[in-house]
């Protein structure tokens, strides 16, 4: 169970400085699928980023299964099974799909299991595995290794901050195809999205609503769906792609 | 044959991924003498007349054989000059592997100036891998000196590894090339750096002739305090295409200098220069400590593929 308790943060600009979030209270339960929405600078990557150790809260405690996490690094939290899927995955000179797959694997991982997990998110493994993670690979194929390498991992918590960003409408079928396995898989876990889509919306058991750094709406699918459904908090597929 | 102690095999080890003796050709040289030979039916290698040094001769057509010299240095203060010069015959496909590993446990400085010259016939193909590696506590310096001239007759092609990862203290390498018509010459050169090393690595290609292409590419690592140069050039004299690039990680204090350059003496040379020099990403320490790795390992793991 995660836990947010009167976290702050707080960022310059232009040398002034921005609350992005304001003592923001939280409490995730364990095996629920969770989507987060809101607008655009509502500071749902910033939370996420918080949660994952990426930047450290201003003020405020996080509670990961009972244990204050809050001044511990990004290696600790993600030793401890928190997992991070960039909006932006990063490029690699050199790195190979299968380097990548086997640190997050973090054990000696075979290239048949490998193969497993890039099949998973739909791409053809032979075709990838040894592939570098070079600009030679276009935005949708990083985006899919990216939730490969969260996926590979053991994790208690996932977080994905917006997975749709960036891939083709063929992905994004593929995509939720994924999480819906992950959604219905009996591993034990809690999957947290960053996401405007309805579709994504649309599988989730619980869906928080963010704007201005604090929570505007919280509860299940069922209530919180029509309230925002047709606002740019719950877009349609199309809409988004264009 | 001599026997070869166990620091002289573990350079070996190093320098030419030999575990034993190589199959094929072979010319082992430990501590200024030869050590070990073999020829094949095509493949030659005579100790030259005057001076130090090897000629290696492959016969014409000679297909999927190999040739390894390397050379290997555990005596302190030993400086020597080495002349090898490879006779590559036509229409051939061979593989050479070449490197020099020195152990300085001394306060001597050791030296090896290796001086290679290809003579690539027309349509042979030729693989060279070449690795550096120094190792040692003394004080006395390591120091490597390769030169490598290669001349290519048409149609020719020649791919070369170049590696120097660990333990050189310091090395002046000179790589000149001249091409006929549709001549090939691929380099891909790997370089680390530590504490106060420095190397200093420098290319003249000459693209002589029409179809003629070269591509130069270094990637390199400088930790500490150490430093490099690398200066390559890339003469296009007739219809030719030629590319050089320098992709570079600088560590701690480590300082790099590249310096690409081209020269077009012909309307028709397709010439292209890369040079790309910067600290480890930050978003690429972050995504592997996200994935469980500390910063020191993610950095090793960065550093490990981008000069894989």
């Amino acid at each position: 169970m995660l836990q947010l308790n009167s976290l702050s943060f707080a960022a310059e600009s232009d040398g002034k400085s921005a609350e992005i979030i304001r003592d923001l209270t939280l409490t995730l339960p364990d095996n629920k699928f969770i989507v987060i929405t809101g607008p655009n600078g509502g500071g749902k990557s910033t939370l996420a980023k918080l949660i994952a150790g990426i930047e450290k809260c201003t003020a405020g405690q996080i509670l990961f299964d009972g244990t204050d996490i809050t001044n511990l690094s990004i290696t600790e939290r993600a030793r401890m099974g928190i997992g991070f899927a960039f909006q932006q995955p990063v490029r690699f000179k050199g790195l190979t799909v299968f380097d990548l797959l086997r640190i997050a694997a973090g054990k000696n991982l075979s290239l048949s299991e490998a193969c497993d997990y890039l099949s998973e998110v739909g791409l053809c493994a032979k075709d990838y595995i040894h592939r570098e993670i070079n600009a030679s690979l276009s935005g949708g194929e990083l985006k899919r290794i990216e939730i490969a390498s969260v996926l590979i991992r053991d994790v208690k918590l996932a977080l994905f901050d917006e997975p749709e960003a960036g891939i083709d409408l063929w992905s994004f079928q593929n995509l939720i195809r994924i999480f819906e396995k992950m959604q219905k898989s009996d591993r034990s876990r809690t999957i947290l999205v960053i996401s405007h889509q309805e579709r994504i919306l649309n599988i989730a058991d619980e869906i928080i609503v963010i704007a201005d750094g604090t929570i505007q709406k919280q509860g299940p699918r069922d209530r919180i769906l029509p309230e925002i459904i047709g606002t740019n908090y719950a877009q349609g597929v199309c809409q988004k792609m264009l | 044959m001599k026997q070869m102690d166990a620091v002289q095999k573990r350079l070996l080890r190093e320098v030419a991924d030999l575990h034993d003796i190589p199959e094929g050709a072979y010319n082992l040289r430990a501590n200024g003498e030869s050590v070990g030979r073999n020829t094949t039916a095509n493949i030659d290698i005579k100790t030259k007349k005057e001076g130090s040094g090897i000629d290696i001769t492959i016969k014409p057509g000679t297909k999927k054989e190999s040739v390894h010299i390397p050379v290997v240095l555990s005596e302190s203060g030993l400086k020597e000059t080495v002349y090898n010069d490879f006779f590559i015959g036509e229409d051939s496909d061979v593989l050479i592997v070449a490197g020099c590993g020195i152990d300085n446990c001394g306060n001597q400085d050791s030296q090896h100036d290796g001086i290679h010259r290809f003579y690539v016939g027309k349509g042979a193909k030729v693989r060279y891998v070449e690795k550096h590696y120094g190792s040692g506590e003394g004080s006395g310096k390591r120091i490597l000196n390769p030169v490598t001239e290669v001349y290519m007759e048409e149609g020719s092609s020649m791919e070369m590894e170049m590696v120097q990862i660990k333990g050189v203290d310091s090395t002046q390498r000179t790589t000149l090339a001249e091409l006929k018509g549709d001549a090939k010459l691929i380099v891909r050169e790997r370089l680390m750096t530590h504490g106060s090393q420095s190397a200093e690595s420098v290319y003249k290609v000459s693209l002589n002739d029409d179809g003629a292409s070269a591509d130069v590419v270094s990637r390199s690592v400088a930790r500490d305090n150490s430093f490099q140069k690398f200066d390559a050039c890339i003469v296009g004299n007739a219809a030719c295409s030629g590319h050089t690039e320098c992709d570079s990680i600088i560590m701690d204090q480590g300082r790099i200098l590249a310096v690409p350059s081209l020269e077009a003496n012909s309307i028709d040379a397709q010439l292209v220069h890369e040079a790309a020099i910067g600290k480890i990403a930050g978003e690429q320490l972050v995504k592997l400590m996200s994935l469980g790795l500390t910063e020191a390992e993610a950095e090793e793991q960065i550093i490990n593929g981008f000069l894989k």
